[in-house]
């Protein structure tokens, strides 16, 4: 009768090295993003201070606006309730440029992101558990911001629901955005570089219907408006507060934020890959 | 059988410049290994590519039977790294660090818990192991790192320089864990180091890599004998090469080297040649500062086979080296 040795136990080293069983295994996927996701948003419990000056511009932005234009707008016509005109801004102010790309280059410069690389983990959740803590970080700021219009009398005829669907909206559109900050994160390593990609709120956020509706848009700012998909956020989003149920508006929103989602993650991809290959 | 780590003319070049310029690498199971090189001659870029961090330009590798440009993810599942500078995330505890690297490997509770039970040991930071990683000091960061590799229990274990900017105290205790790991786990550790005495204490075998080649390689011992049993070093004032002329009468001196104002001479048997060598130097009128018999280090090693001190820019004017003295691999 011949006996057989034990098959050695995973990770035992010290078996023969032909019979060595890695103790590390390949998770799954949903394992792989619930293991990032929650690390990144830890991190973002752990840097209180990446919070203040993102619920502050939003707001003074709000207050100047009203304070300044309400008046104008409402006796001109234009604008029928000013306040629930310009919540829908001071959402996007709130959102646009909000990721933990700084966290990534943190990353990347001490070396923490070679050693997530040198794990088994899947490379796209590198990237989809910082967006999760991105949806937490962007819906602890909508809803501040939300309350505040609120206690300021704006009121939404889609009601409750309709409010969620605001927050849910405005998550969107700034996860979309989200993937600038993180290109650049990844293609540089540079935290200048990304604190930099903040430049890119601006076009976006103010050559829009930031301060007047469409038709009051003339010339060139009105071309450009067209073609920002911001116009179209702030259409779905003011949609909710003063029409009702607008599918087509929300549908069109939709669809111009998921376009620029699918460009701004499809560079940070390549600049994954590109720094990937580059070591 | 492969051996636990394969290179065969691996390169990696950055442009026009070439980090590794075609190395040829066998590191057997259970073996330490000491790369050993100074700044920039192509450690870290050759750790990176066996880690499969780093793409190669050309030639091949493997790592625990596994090739590194196919089967990189089956590679990550056998191999434990601690990067040259401790690649942490500051903002977490210890204890969140070990947890997450365990889950990053794919091992469930029980086994993370099992696991850093074991390596928490390691660490040695008592409650700080709670504490934010950001306040430990560079020797707490290093052990930390070094637990993290060895979460997943790795078969190889690539060490890249890991004692860099630690106290004596911290290193010996990193060098404690390298060897206990080597002896009671038979694990395969690739050590990269800047140290002489780093790879003299820890590595089976050395191999000394400058400008992206390996220059000599061996066990320590048969490395150091191969450039002679003794060496006798002289420092003097006056001139060093009349010095060196009248060493080289001397029966017994089979090699002598000028540095500045310094003479290495090699000799198989020091003390019976350190009185003629001391007569001849006064003879030739040259005064003495020093004179010094001691065996060879890896310092002599490595000038010997590159022309230069480790970790110096200076070229030693190598009068008599024979280039078939060591097991060069180049």
């Amino acid at each position: 009768m011949t006996t057989t040795a034990a098959p050695a136990e995973p990770g035992d080293t010290s078996a023969n090295p032909t019979e060595y069983q890695p103790l590390a295994r390949r998770a799954s996927a949903l394992h792989d993003f619930v293991t990032t996701a929650s690390r990144s948003i830890r991190g973002i419990f752990r840097e209180p201070e990446f919070f203040i000056p993102a619920f502050i511009v939003p707001v003074f932005f709000f207050a100047v606006n009203v304070g300044a234009l309400q008046d104008f707008a409402q006796q001109s016509g234009a604008v029928d309730d000013f306040k629930a005109f310009q919540l829908p801004v001071a959402i996007i102010f709130a959102v646009t440029g909000i990721s933990r790309a700084s966290a990534l280059v943190t990353d990347i410069q001490s070396g923490y992101f070679d050693r997530l690389l040198l794990t088994p983990i899947r490379r796209p959740m590198l990237l989809l558990g910082l967006m999760a803590a991105d949806i937490v970080s962007i819906i602890m700021l909508t809803i501040p911001v939300l309350v505040l219009g609120l206690v300021l009398g704006v009121s939404f005829t889609t009601g409750i629901l309709g409010m969620v669907v605001f927050i849910a909206y405005g998550a969107l559109w700034g996860l979309a955005f989200a993937g600038f900050p993180y290109a650049i994160a990844l293609k540089t390593g540079n935290p200048a570089a990304v604190n930099s990609s903040f430049i890119l709120f601006f076009p976006f956020a103010f050559l829009t219907t930031s301060f007047l509706p469409k038709e009051a848009l003339t010339g060139w700012l009105s071309t450009v408006a067209t073609y920002n998909p911001v116009t179209y956020v702030l259409d779905g989003l003011r949609s909710l507060i003063t029409e009702g149920w607008e599918w087509a508006t929300l549908a069109e929103g939709i669809a111009f934020t998921l376009a620029l989602m699918v460009f701004s993650f499809g560079l940070a991809s390549l600049a994954m890959r590109g720094r990937i290959r580059r070591g | 059988m492969s051996a636990a780590i394969e290179a065969r003319a691996l390169r990696r070049t950055f442009g026009d410049f070439e980090a590794v310029a075609g190395i040829d690498l066998d590191v057997e199971y259970g073996e330490i290994y000491g790369f050993l090189g100074p700044n920039g001659a192509g450690k870290s870029t050759t750790v990176k590519m066996l880690c499969t961090l780093l793409g190669i330009s050309s030639g091949s590798a493997s790592v625990a039977g596994f090739d590194v440009a196919s089967q990189p993810s089956d590679i990550r599942l056998r191999i434990g790294v601690a990067l040259q500078d401790s690649s942490i995330d500051g903002k977490q505890t210890g204890r969140e660090m070990l947890n997450l690297q365990g889950r990053l490997y794919g091992l469930g509770k029980a086994d993370i818990t099992s696991r850093m039970d074991d390596v928490i040991g390691l660490v040695d930071i008592g409650d700080a192991i709670d504490n934010r990683v950001d306040s430990y000091s560079g020797g707490m960061k290093r052990r930390l790192d070094l637990a993290m590799s060895l979460i997943h229990r790795p078969q190889v274990l690539f060490l890249d320089e890991p004692t860099t900017g630690l106290d004596p105290a911290s290193r010996s205790s990193v060098w404690t864990e390298v060897r206990r790991l080597n002896r009671e786990y038979g694990m395969t550790i690739f050590l990269t180091t800047q140290y002489l005495e780093e790879a003299d204490e820890l590595a089976g075998r050395v191999g000394i890599i400058a400008n992206g080649l390996i220059e000599a390689e061996g066990a320590p011992g048969a490395l150091k004998r191969e450039i002679g049993t003794d060496l006798i070093q002289a420092e003097v004032d006056g001139d060093v090469e009349a010095a060196a002329e009248a060493l080289r009468a001397i029966d017994g001196i089979d090699e002598v080297q000028t540095h500045n104002n310094e003479l290495a001479l090699v000799t198989a048997d020091g003390a019976a040649v350190i009185a003629q060598v001391a007569v001849a130097l006064d003879g030739c009128g040259v005064p003495v500062r020093s004179l010094t018999l001691r065996t060879p280090t890896l310092d002599d090693v490595y000038l010997h086979v590159t022309g230069t001190h480790f970790g110096g820019d200076d070229t030693f004017a190598d009068e008599s080296a024979d280039e078939n003295d060591l097991e060069t691999t180049s």
